[in-house]
């Protein structure tokens, strides 16, 4: 639907890329750990492996958590908008297909949070 | 031609039709389109202004008289409050966070709404709507004024009372109550008094002004709690003219109805997001509780807005369809709400803390479902940290919802487990909201929302920092930079009540109080 207005109404998006002086917005929510209250934000350059995430960014993130440390990643089972999704770590986020504002998930077989209540 | 004054002193009816209505006039060499422009854009047909019935017969010279002599005794009482130390009487400093989020979140907003109503007033024909909306613009600056009067005395004590106003339009979560009434003063008329006058005024107001007025009785705050008995009057005001506003809509046309509907769903949704702060107040700021925030919800909502809509079925209005999500939500809001300023309480204008052992006993008590299973044993993770030294700040800026702008703190509905996601493609860009009813307010309008104010993405914009700062030195440390921006300082206006400078003020100034030092 359109906005009902007086004239013609139509305005650029607030958050379009070019606003982020060369990076792109990145979502990521880790399933089952609502001790992180929501998932995160994050601006990245598109060329940035995503290895690189995994390993230099999430830690930062997420490493609170008693469960970070024990998370196997290479069980980890990934989500992006909502669908199984299966991601390289050697290439860029460009090549892994992730667009701005993107948002991604994983989960972590095995880890259910704080005593298991999903925290 | 010279007036014929009249003998007789007029009734109290005549009086008000005389110094009212009688003061408009059809206007013969200008168009009323050109006049009043903003009347027919939103498809709501009014065929007969005169029909309106006036809620409250009040004239203007009335109304000074009135609102005069009630500020007279409201100031007397803040003034006595403030000479008495009253502030050292509240039940423990942790309420005077709850002055911080009303004066920062709340009063602004009784500004906007003054703006709002000054702006719809002028584009009414109808001179009787016109004249309660002027009265409504008064009340509201009134409201605004008497808060920020009352809780300046909290501002000589303690922190984060300082720049309210400067941090109302800046800080991420005040962004919450502050695109929502963006939101409605950018609308129409129409929709800005159904979403004023009606959903936020009548339906929703127990729910805002009510839990925080009596929040200030129970905690001891005279100052607060008075503002609150003042406004009280004008609210039974506005109350009366939301409903009006309803009926006299929809009596004048049968197509006003879908368009009402709508109105109604979007904004009781919008108002009850807004409501998220109320209810982690409710649950987890004030000292001594007046009731839990499911039990106000039942009371308030499911009861007497019940019966409401069901008065209201005679016009062909529905109960909102959000209704089903808030039932499914009221055992968990406050508790995601206040987990989520815990998070972030480094970047907050007020102290959070975790419950004590007796409050989490209460929280068992009156969220038997949810409490234990879900939120206890990420309280008890956190206090056991905080007690060695690591207390939990999330560091990390959230996602946050297109619509309502809350970060993606919610469940789907019927699981509290699982966050939910929704998302929206449009024009080529990626819209996300935290549920099925922000999701549909957005679809409907999206050219509006994609304008939204987002803090988290202004902040990796490089717009929230101060001015001549340069992000790309050396050790550039963003979150130090934005709370220079919100004005807050850091050790002293945010983070955790435990060990704060009002923990120690306080407990300082109550002993200089009632013992001998
Ligand atoms: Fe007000
Ligand atoms: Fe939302």
């Amino acid at each position: 639907m359109a906005v009902a207005a007086i004239g013609k109404y139509e305005f650029a998006p607030a958050d379009a890329i070019d606003k982020f002086h060369g990076a792109q917005l990145l979502y990521i929510g880790w399933e089952d750990h609502l001790l992180f209250c929501a998932p995160f934000a994050f601006p990245f350059p598109p060329s940035m492996p995503f290895g690189a995430i995994v390993e230099q960014v999430l830690p930062g993130a997420f490493g609170y958590h008693p469960d970070f440390a024990r998370i196997d990643w290479s069980k980890a089972e990934w989500l992006k908008s909502g669908k199984p999704w299966t991601p390289e770590f050697s290439k860029s986020l460009e090549e892994n297909g992730l667009r701005h504002k993107d948002v991604i998930r994983f989960r972590t077989p095995g880890l259910t949070g704080i005593k298991g209540s999903c925290s | 031609m010279d007036m014929q004054a009249s003998k007789k002193k007029l009734g109290l009816k005549e009086r008000y039709q005389v110094m009212t209505r009688g003061l408009d006039w059809t206007p013969s060499y200008q168009k009323m389109e050109d006049i009043y422009p903003y009347v027919a854009y939103e498809g709501i047909k009014i065929h007969d202004w005169d029909k309106w019935e006036d809620p409250f017969r009040l004239t203007m010279d009335a109304y000074w008289k009135y609102q005069a002599e009630k500020e007279r005794k409201l100031y007397a009482i803040i003034d006595a409050y403030a000479q008495n130390n009253g502030h050292l009487g509240v039940t423990d400093a942790r309420y005077i966070n709850t002055v911080k989020l009303f004066i920062s979140g709340i009063s602004p907003l009784e500004y906007v709404a003054h703006r709002g109503f000054t702006h719809v007033g002028r584009q009414f024909p109808g001179a009787g709507p016109r004249v309660a909306c002027l009265m409504q613009s008064l009340d509201e600056i009134r409201h605004a004024q008497t808060q920020v009067h009352s809780i300046s005395n909290y501002n000589k004590y303690y922190n984060g009372v300082h720049d309210f106003h400067h941090a109302h339009d800046r800080i991420w979560f005040l962004s919450v109550p502050k695109s929502f009434f963006d939101d409605a003063i950018t609308a129409g008329p129409f929709e800005f008094m159904v979403a004023i006058g009606f959903s936020f005024e009548y339906v929703l107001t127990n729910l805002l002004f009510v839990p925080f007025v009596s929040g200030a009785a129970y905690n001891g705050d005279m100052g607060t709690m008075t503002f609150g008995f003042s406004a009280q009057s004008d609210e039974a005001r506005h109350m009366t003219l939301g409903l009006e506003v309803i009926k006299f809509i929809l009596e004048q046309d049968p197509d006003n109805l879908p368009i009402v509907q709508r109105w109604i769903d979007k904004w009781t949704w919008r108002g009850y997001r807004v409501l998220t702060l109320v209810a982690m107040m409710m649950d987890y700021m004030l000292p001594k509780r007046t009731m839990s925030w499911k039990e106000a919800w039942e009371v308030y909502f499911e009861e007497n807005g019940g019966a409401l809509f069901k008065d209201l079925a005679r016009y062909g209005i529905t109960m909102p369809k959000c209704a089903e999500q808030i039932a499914l939500e009221k055992d968990h809001l406050s508790h995601q709400a206040w987990s989520t300023f815990y998070n972030y309480g480094a970047a907050t204008n007020f102290h959070t803390w975790m419950p004590d052992e007796d409050e989490m006993a209460w929280l068992t008590a009156k969220y038997p479902e949810s409490f234990d299973k879900h939120y206890r044993p990420r309280y008890e993770y956190w206090r056991e940290q905080a007690a060695k030294g690591n207390r939990f700040y999330n560091k990390t800026l959230p996602m946050l919802c297109q619509t309502c702008q809350i970060p993606l703190v919610f469940t789907e509905p019927g699981d509290p487990t699982k966050i939910c996601y929704r998302e929206v493609d449009f024009k080529d860009e990626k819209y996300h909201f935290c549920s099925d009813h922000c999701k549909a307010i957005f679809e409907h309008e999206p050219e509006k929302y994609v304008q939204a104010w987002m803090p988290v993405h202004q902040i990796y914009q490089g717009n929230c920092f101060p001015e001549g700062t340069d992000p790309t030195v050396e050790g550039f440390d963003p979150l130090a930079a934005v709370l220079k921006y919100y004005h807050l300082e850091h050790g002293r206006d945010n983070l955790d009540f435990e060990g704060s400078e009002d923990q120690k003020n306080f407990d300082e100034w109550r002993g200089m109080a009632t013992k001998n030092v």
